[in-house]
């Protein structure tokens, strides 16, 4: 069906269920053919459904099917043309016999002495009455083809002048196949076309009539059709004519058996046509069906996977550039895997070659550091530098390892089902502490019932401390409102200062590695610059956005929103970005 | 309190470092830098504590902890470099006590170390029971029946902590302070590993604990038996 004449037929349903006759049969509908049609619409609707599917997905339906609809089609536009050849043929056939016995009858009755055909009918002479003659002619005609009963004879008298009575009787028929038969009375053409011929006869002695034929119908003496005849008349003499009537009656069986035939033998073959096609299908489909089944399986990371190559057809192609395909990949993504793994083991070697002279360093320093008393003022100061430094030094260290192992994508998510309201009030100490030397303190609004979700509570403690102390860092002294909340997918913990804010643009750069806002600035609390491109890593690594909103002099928001379920992927988050409306009223909410 | 520590580490640098801390906190350490030595050396000195560097040439550090674990229950303490849950969870298996990730701090050490030697002062008689288990504290003995359990110092403190009060649920925090002598929160893992170590060794099915019971979402209980 056309994607037009389904609009138009939903057009015309609709239109009738719309119109006030529509809406008024079927207000009258009993309800089970209600729910009957609608049952019926509703199945309609999904046996459709479920074809269309079949049709967009499956390439061997749709050339099944296809070539089984042009196969009906051919065969029968075919079997329509044979079947009218046929019956050309076999008219024309009937219509030579017909007119050869019909001349041939009419010379034999001609020839007759005791059949006064030629003499004008006389109603009182014995041999010279016209149904007499007639009756006679017509016996006569019936023997001639020898095969009396196939069809009809009627001898027509021309002139009713001639015989006041004769009217009376313008047939004469002999019908020995169906008694209940008559002779059409109707075909008007044929009548004219032999009443030519046989005033072209009487005008010219020497013509020889041809017989005029017509197919018509017969009817029987009830009026009711009886199936197609020929009709074939020939002018008998100047008063009367001859007619034969050919019932089709074996021409129409040998039709019909022929009809069966074909359509039996279209349909076998249709049916024959689609199952070889949809066996050559098979044959193309299955190996591209093969090849997208292991495509699919190396995009799951099956890598081995690989086609079965058979002969060296156009499919045996596909399967070679599929496997080569699937080699390079593997290769590349080892040669990838490789120097991932190095990287990783470059990591893990500087850490540890690192880590163990600092240790050293760190535990002279701090001998040193404990008995700076000892010391004169010079080398005490040094040996304070020195203790301060290193703790910054092993910062940066650390910061830089967990970075490294973020780029060699050695960083593994342990996750484990916590309260993240229990994270936010261990991860604010240091800020808290920081705070309360600035004189501003830190609000929390967290809901009464925790916030469970699969996080690693080490990566988002570290995250949640570094957006603290970042916004008391900027904050100005001022308080810090930390809120969290959830949903159904995900936690989120946001936090607000009202310190110097961001500059525009600035949302994403606080990101990025040793990034400052302000170059000027004092390093106060000796940040590495590595923070929050950590912590966004972290929160990447959750599956979890990390995110800034600011604006210079109004304070800055981050908020950290993590799925709650390990890997999920988020839709939104419980809380929003940017000062929330109650702020920008001057109302504050609390829960 | 006794103070032989035998120190395992290839850095002849913080080897010495490490001496002069210790020395200066009044323990008496012992010093091999060469991982096939350490057991011969251990067996020789016969220490009361492992300081136990886990890169080491020749045997790994994990095998050397094995090796002493396989006999004695003498507290084993880890030096890592190493920050991956896998290296810090596999070290802690192959029976590590406590571990401390360089770099460190002097005091940091120290105070571990200390943990990790302080026994209680000669603890008075007292028998408790988990189950099937019965336990004298003062004899330092677990039994099950005539049959005796062989548990490491800190196994068997991790036991005593459960059984004093086998209703109280404990959290890992808790038992991080009160077994292995953390004033704050560390890592919760040591916690983890020692109480399958623990079950490996005391629970009759450790697939289907039933004298340490986990409480999902909290820590950990005695169970009824």
């Amino acid at each position: 069906m056309t994607a037009v004449s389904r609009l138009r037929q939903r057009y015309w349903l609709t239109a009738f269920r719309q119109s006030s006759f529509g809406r008024a049969v079927i207000r009258r509908l009993p309800g089970r053919v209600k729910r009957g049609l609608r049952a019926g619409h509703r199945w309609q609707r999904r046996a459709g459904a479920q074809l269309r599917t079949r049709w967009r997905r499956s390439l061997q339906f749709r050339v099944v099917s296809t070539t089984l609809v042009l196969c009906v089609l051919v065969i029968a536009v075919l079997g329509y043309f044979l079947v009218q050849t046929i019956a050309t043929g076999l008219l024309a056939s009937a219509e030579k016999s017909a007119t050869a016995q019909a001349a041939a009858a009419r010379s034999t009755i001609l020839g007759l002495s005791n059949v006064l055909v030629l003499q004008p009918p006389e109603a009182d002479s014995p041999t010279a009455n016209a149904p007499n003659v007639a009756e006679v002619a017509a016996r006569t005609a019936l023997d001639e083809g020898g095969s009396a009963g196939k069809y009809l004879v009627a001898v027509h008298l021309t002139d009713p002048q001639a015989d006041p009575q004769a009217d009376s009787v313008p047939w004469v028929a002999e019908d020995t196949f169906n008694p209940s038969a008559t002779i059409p009375s109707g075909p008007s053409g044929l009548l004219a076309g032999v009443s030519q011929e046989q005033s072209d006869e009487k005008f010219d002695n020497q013509y020889v009539p041809v017989p005029q034929y017509q197919p018509t119908t017969l009817v029987g003496n009830d009026g009711q059709s009886l199936g197609p005849t020929l009709a074939v008349g020939v002018p008998l003499g100047p008063y009367y004519q001859l007619y034969y009537v050919y019932p089709f009656t074996s021409e129409q069986s040998f039709l019909l058996l022929v009809q069966r035939v074909l359509i039996g033998a279209g349909l076998a073959l249709a049916v024959l046509l689609a199952a070889i096609a949809s066996l050559v299908t098979r044959w193309v489909v299955l190996p591209v069906r093969h090849a997208a089944q292991a495509a699919q399986r190396l995009s799951a990371g099956h890598l081995e996977e690989r086609m079965r190559v058979l002969g060296v057809d156009d499919l045996a192609a596909l399967a070679t550039s599929f496997n080569e395909m699937a080699s390079s990949l593997q290769g590349k993504l080892r040669e990838l895997e490789e120097l991932s793994k190095v990287q990783r083991q470059f990591v893990s070697d500087v850490s540890h070659e690192l880590r163990t002279p600092l240790t050293t360093i760190k535990m002279a320093a701090d001998l040193l550091f404990e008995s700076r008393g000892e010391l004169e003022p010079g080398s005490a100061r040094s040996a304070e530098l020195l203790q301060s430094q290193l703790e910054r030094f092993e910062t940066l260290l650390v910061d830089l390892l967990e970075i490294s192992r973020y780029d060699a994508g050695a960083a593994t998510l342990d996750a484990d089902l916590v309260d993240v309201c229990d994270l936010v009030r261990n991860s604010a100490a240091d800020a808290q502490q920081l705070a309360e030397r600035r004189g501003g303190r830190i609000e929390f609004r967290l809901p009464a019932t925790g916030c469970f979700a699969e996080v690693d509570r080490r990566r988002v403690e570290r995250i949640l401390r570094n957006i603290l102390v970042n916004a008391v860092e900027h904050g100005e002294g001022k308080d810090v409102v930390v809120t969290t909340a959830m949903d159904n997918d995900a936690v989120a913990v946001s936090v607000r200062d009202y310190g110097v804010g961001l500059r525009p643009g600035d949302e994403q750069q606080v990101f990025e590695r040793f990034w400052r806002a302000d170059v000027s600035r004092a390093r106060t609390t000796g940040g590495t610059g590595l923070g929050l491109a950590i912590s966004l890593e972290d929160a990447h690594l959750h599956g979890g956005w990390l995110q800034a909103w600011g604006e210079r002099g109004k304070g800055s928001v981050f908020r950290l929103t993590l799925p709650k379920l390990a890997g999920q992927e988020l839709a939104g988050s419980p809380l929003p970005l940017g000062p929330d409306d109650a702020e920008l009223t001057g109302t504050i909410l609390r829960d | 309190m006794k103070g032989r520590v035998l120190v395992v580490d290839d850095d002849a640098a913080l080897a010495e470092m490490l001496g002069i801390v210790l020395r200066g906190e009044g323990f008496e350490p012992t010093f091999v830098a060469d991982g096939d030595k350490a057991v011969e050396v251990f067996r020789d000195s016969r220490p009361d504590l492992v300081l136990l560097d886990l890169m080491l040439p020749g045997s790994d550090g994990i095998d050397v902890c094995r090796q002493i674990r396989a006999e004695s229950g003498v507290p084993i303490v880890m030096l890592t470099a190493k920050t991956d849950t896998v290296d810090v969870v596999l070290g802690l298996e192959s029976g590590a006590d406590d571990y401390i990730m360089k770099p460190f701090k002097s005091k940091e050490l120290v105070a571990r170390v200390r943990a990790r030697l302080r026994r209680t002062d000669e603890p008075a008689p007292e028998m408790l029971q988990i189950g099937d288990i019965a336990i004298d504290v003062a004899g330092h003995s677990v039994k099950r029946g005539p049959e005796t359990l062989n548990l490491t110092p800190l196994e068997f403190d991790l036991l005593v902590a459960l059984a004093r009060k086998p209703r109280q649920v404990f959290t890992r925090e808790v038992l991080l302070e009160q077994v292995w002598g953390y004033r704050h929160a560390a890592d919760t893992r040591l916690v983890n590993v020692h109480v399958q170590r623990l079950r490996a060794k005391i629970e009759k099915d450790p697939e289907h604990p039933e004298i340490v019971v986990t409480v999902r979402g909290v820590g950990y209980k005695a169970g009824t038996g």
